[in-house]
């Protein structure tokens, strides 16, 4: 009884440090999964919605106005103006009025100015009445609109980004609708995205198919040496491939100067700036990952399988059809997925060898980064790409089976 | 790409050898300077960082950026300030300082001009910002390959806009800026009416209608070095250019690319002090070093970029031959200045526009 007891309790001893090695063994790679994956992906999803400009710079006027709560249509009494004054003096003080008014000049155009218009003067008058003061700085602050602009941001977290990032705002009334006319571009946008993804998808089936077959039924030798002819070009840098397609494509470029020389144009193609250059670098550059997990696939169909179809009676198509291709699908989806969610991501080729309407989501993703310093629409804009892949990857499961996936 | 690495590996070098030898790290001070990189960051390092070194010992680093403030907001936002000194323009540099990512300049203590006028009169006016110095004035204008045209290349800014009489490509900057103010001078708005007009919505909405006339001839571009690039390639037939990276490239690859003068936009490009730098001190001595007359006035031997103080000017030789390509050098044609407080407050709403309007 005693030494049951004993042993079991050793036994479980051993088992625990071999857990506790096996834990140690993987901790470099959590740490760095954590480090280097879910931290930024956190930080974006956190900037995404976390938005404390307007709360934290003007936390007077914040409180004061949910004091009042006031209908939208109206302007707020006096004691609002007063925790402005007092706000914006501050923030003069702490030179963070420029921050504040450049957020409140995403939200609506033209608050900017009128902002610091008021900023600029408020340090030289002491003792209110403010609303007079604010209207004789301008007399957009007599006005409800932006009073509802500046309670739409007074809660650090918020969903205007999002919204933003969908082609929407929140109004001045409290109301969601659409952007201006003239500034609706990120659904057309999104859909560009998925468009050019789909398109280079497609071409990388069509082109990879043929090939990964080709490669599957070949002798080791020949079909290793094609297949290192495919990888090559996998182990040369994004930007040199991106470029030496410019090379090849443009106006007196490679392919112009020879079908020239051909006389079969006589003028220079436009190839490149357009879509056609970006599809076509695209495919090229995503190429191996579509044919590596098929040929990986392919090879491990056995022969006999087709032979025996066509024995049974089976003609070359529907022996393909019925019972070569199902068999590829795993290979094939792996291929596709991969392609299509790298895809999906596109930036330098695109901002090379595209023109203007063939810039993808990552393009704005940037431009919100860089220029106009509005990283909160940056991160919406990105966490939703990443939501359609996470969304894509289940539909995915639930048509074919994430455990059917095959990469190599 | 091979500097970039250089200069990471000078840098983890100079760590390490800090690291060692604390003593000497007081001595050995360094700086890094972002700039636009190509023949003017190269005018830069020859006119300003060598003598400077010289002079006091301190090495300095040259990175290149993309001019966008995104590049330095992510440094003094995450406290891990890389960069000491950035070369930007104007509308950036307004607008930086009201963010709080510069750190203000004492005007007062920049030094006299070699001519012994103070510094306060003897900068050109709009150079001296409250966060930023101004260094040189470049010029936008058009350029044309002379090999094509001969004697009939474009003349005016109109010919740019011009696709029957000019067909082909055309570069532009992908940037509201310059692009605006041309579409409304070959709009025939005047030289001193283009910030009324394009502060107004029915403005902005002539310039886009002037640009929708070329919109599908347009290459955009992103870096100075393109244009050249562009030209050589035959890829456009005319291009908007940056007007020291033409005469660079006529000088080093015996190019015959011409410029049209007629409409030149000069903007020019200041030094700012990044805010939360360790080396302030050292970052203030260099802006006041390289902003004063005889190193402003030696960097036009090697870009032909206008310098921005007057005694500069002054001191430049007649010999050299950069200095009939200066943009003030008296060309023909209309001839007008960007105007930094107009784009440090309309630059965010013209800039959605502008992207909204380029996505279509």
């Amino acid at each position: 009884m005693d030494s049951t007891a004993s042993l079991t309790q050793r036994l479980r001893k051993a088992e625990r440090r071999g857990q506790m090695r096996a834990y140690a063994l993987i901790a470099p790679l959590f740490i760095f999964v954590l480090l280097s994956f879910l931290l930024p992906l956190g930080t974006v999803l956190f900037n995404s919605l976390y938005d404390p400009v307007v709360p934290q710079g003007l936390p007077r006027t914040a409180q004061a106005l949910a004091q009042w709560n006031g209908p939208r249509d109206q302007i707020p009494p006096e004691p609002v103006y007063a925790a402005l004054a007092q706000d914006l003096k501050e923030a003069v003080q702490a030179q963070s009025h420029g921050a504040i008014a450049n957020r409140l000049n995403i939200e609506e155009s033209g608050l900017r100015t009128i902002f610091m218009r008021a900023a600029r003067r408020v340090s030289a008058q002491e003792e209110g009445p403010w609303a007079p003061f604010f209207e004789a700085a301008d007399p957009a602050w007599a006005q409800p609109g932006i009073w509802g602009t500046i309670r739409n941001l007074a809660s650090p977290t918020h969903s205007l980004f999002y919204l933003s990032a969908l082609d929407s705002k929140r109004n001045q009334d409290g109301s969601v609708g659409p952007q201006p006319e003239d500034q609706r571009i990120h659904v057309t946008i999104y859909l560009r995205t998925l468009g050019v993804a789909f398109t280079v998808t497609l071409m990388c089936i069509l082109l990879g198919f043929p090939l990964a077959y080709l490669l599957a039924h070949l002798r080791d030798k020949t079909a290793n040496l094609l297949l290192i002819l495919v990888l090559l070009p996998f182990w040369t840098s994004l930007l040199v491939r991106t470029t030496a397609w410019m090379v090849m494509l443009q106006k007196e470029g490679v392919l112009n100067s020879f079908l020239q020389f051909l006389h079969v144009i006589s003028e220079p193609l436009n190839l490149v700036h357009n879509r056609f250059g970006v599809v076509v670098a695209m495919t090229h550059i995503l190429l191996p990952f579509m044919v590596l997990p098929m040929y990986s696939v392919m090879r491990q169909i056995p022969v006999s399988y087709v032979r025996a179809a066509r024995s049974l009676g089976a003609g070359p198509f529907t022996a393909f059809i019925r019972v070569y291709l199902p068999q590829c699908i795993p290979g094939l989806g792996a291929g596709a997925l991969l392609v299509f969610i790298l895809a999906l991501g596109y930036y330098i080729t695109p901002a090379l060898l595209g023109g203007s309407t063939d810039q993808m989501i990552s393009y704005f993703v940037a431009d919100n980064m860089g220029r106009s310093l509005n990283w909160g629409l940056a991160s919406a804009l990105a966490a939703i790409l990443l939501g359609a892949v996470l969304l894509l990857y289940a539909v995915y499961d639930r048509l074919v089976g994430a455990n059917n996936l095959k990469l190599g | 790409m091979f500097k970039r690495i250089n200069s990471s590996a000078l840098a983890v070098v100079g760590a390490a050898a800090i690291a060692v030898l604390p003593s000497i790290s007081a001595a050995q001070q360094s700086l890094t300077v972002a700039s636009w990189g190509g023949a003017y960051t190269n005018s830069q390092v020859e006119a300003y960082h060598k003598p400077y070194t010289a002079k006091t010992g301190t090495k300095i680093t040259s990175v290149d950026w993309g001019g966008t403030l995104g590049e330095i907001s992510a440094q003094v936002k995450s406290g891990n300030v890389k960069w000491d000194v950035v070369d930007l323009e104007a509308a950036e540099a307004l607008k930086g300082c009201e963010e709080g990512l510069l750190e203000k300049i004492d005007a007062s203590k920049l030094p006299p001009g070699a001519d012994g006028v103070p510094a306060a009169k003897d900068f050109i006016p709009g150079m001296i910002l409250p966060c930023a110095i101004g260094v040189i004035v470049y010029s936008n204008v058009v350029a044309f390959d002379k090999a094509k045209y001969g004697a009939n290349g474009p003349k005016v800014l109109e010919d740019f806009f011009n696709v029957a009489k000019f067909p082909g490509k055309r570069g532009l900057k992908k940037d509201p800026s310059v692009t605006l103010e041309w579409a409304l001078l070959a709009d025939g708005v005047a030289v001193g009416d283009v910030y009324k007009v394009l502060g107004t919505p029915a403005g902005v909405d002539r310039a886009f209608k002037k640009l929708d006339t070329i919109k599908s001839s347009i290459v955009w571009w992103t870096a100075g070095a393109q244009p050249p690039q562009l030209l050589a390639s035959g890829e456009v037939v005319m291009t908007h250019t940056w007007h020291g990276r033409i005469v660079d490239a006529n000088v080093k690859e015996k190019k015959d690319f011409a410029l049209v003068w007629d409409g030149q936009v000069q903007i020019p490009d200041l030094y700012a002090i990044i805010k939360g730098t360790k080396n302030l001190e050292a970052a203030q001595d260099f802006v006041r070093f390289a902003s004063s007359s005889q190193p402003l006035a030696d960097q036009a031997k090697y870009i032909p970029y206008a310098p921005t103080r007057n005694s500069s000017l002054a001191l430049i030789p007649a010999s050299n031959p950069n200095r009939a390509y200066l943009p003030n050098a008296g060309h023909p044609g209309r001839s007008m200045s960007t105007n930094s407080q107009f784009w440090m407050e309309n630059g965010d709403d013209l800039n959605k526009k502008f992207s909204a309007w380029l996505a279509k």
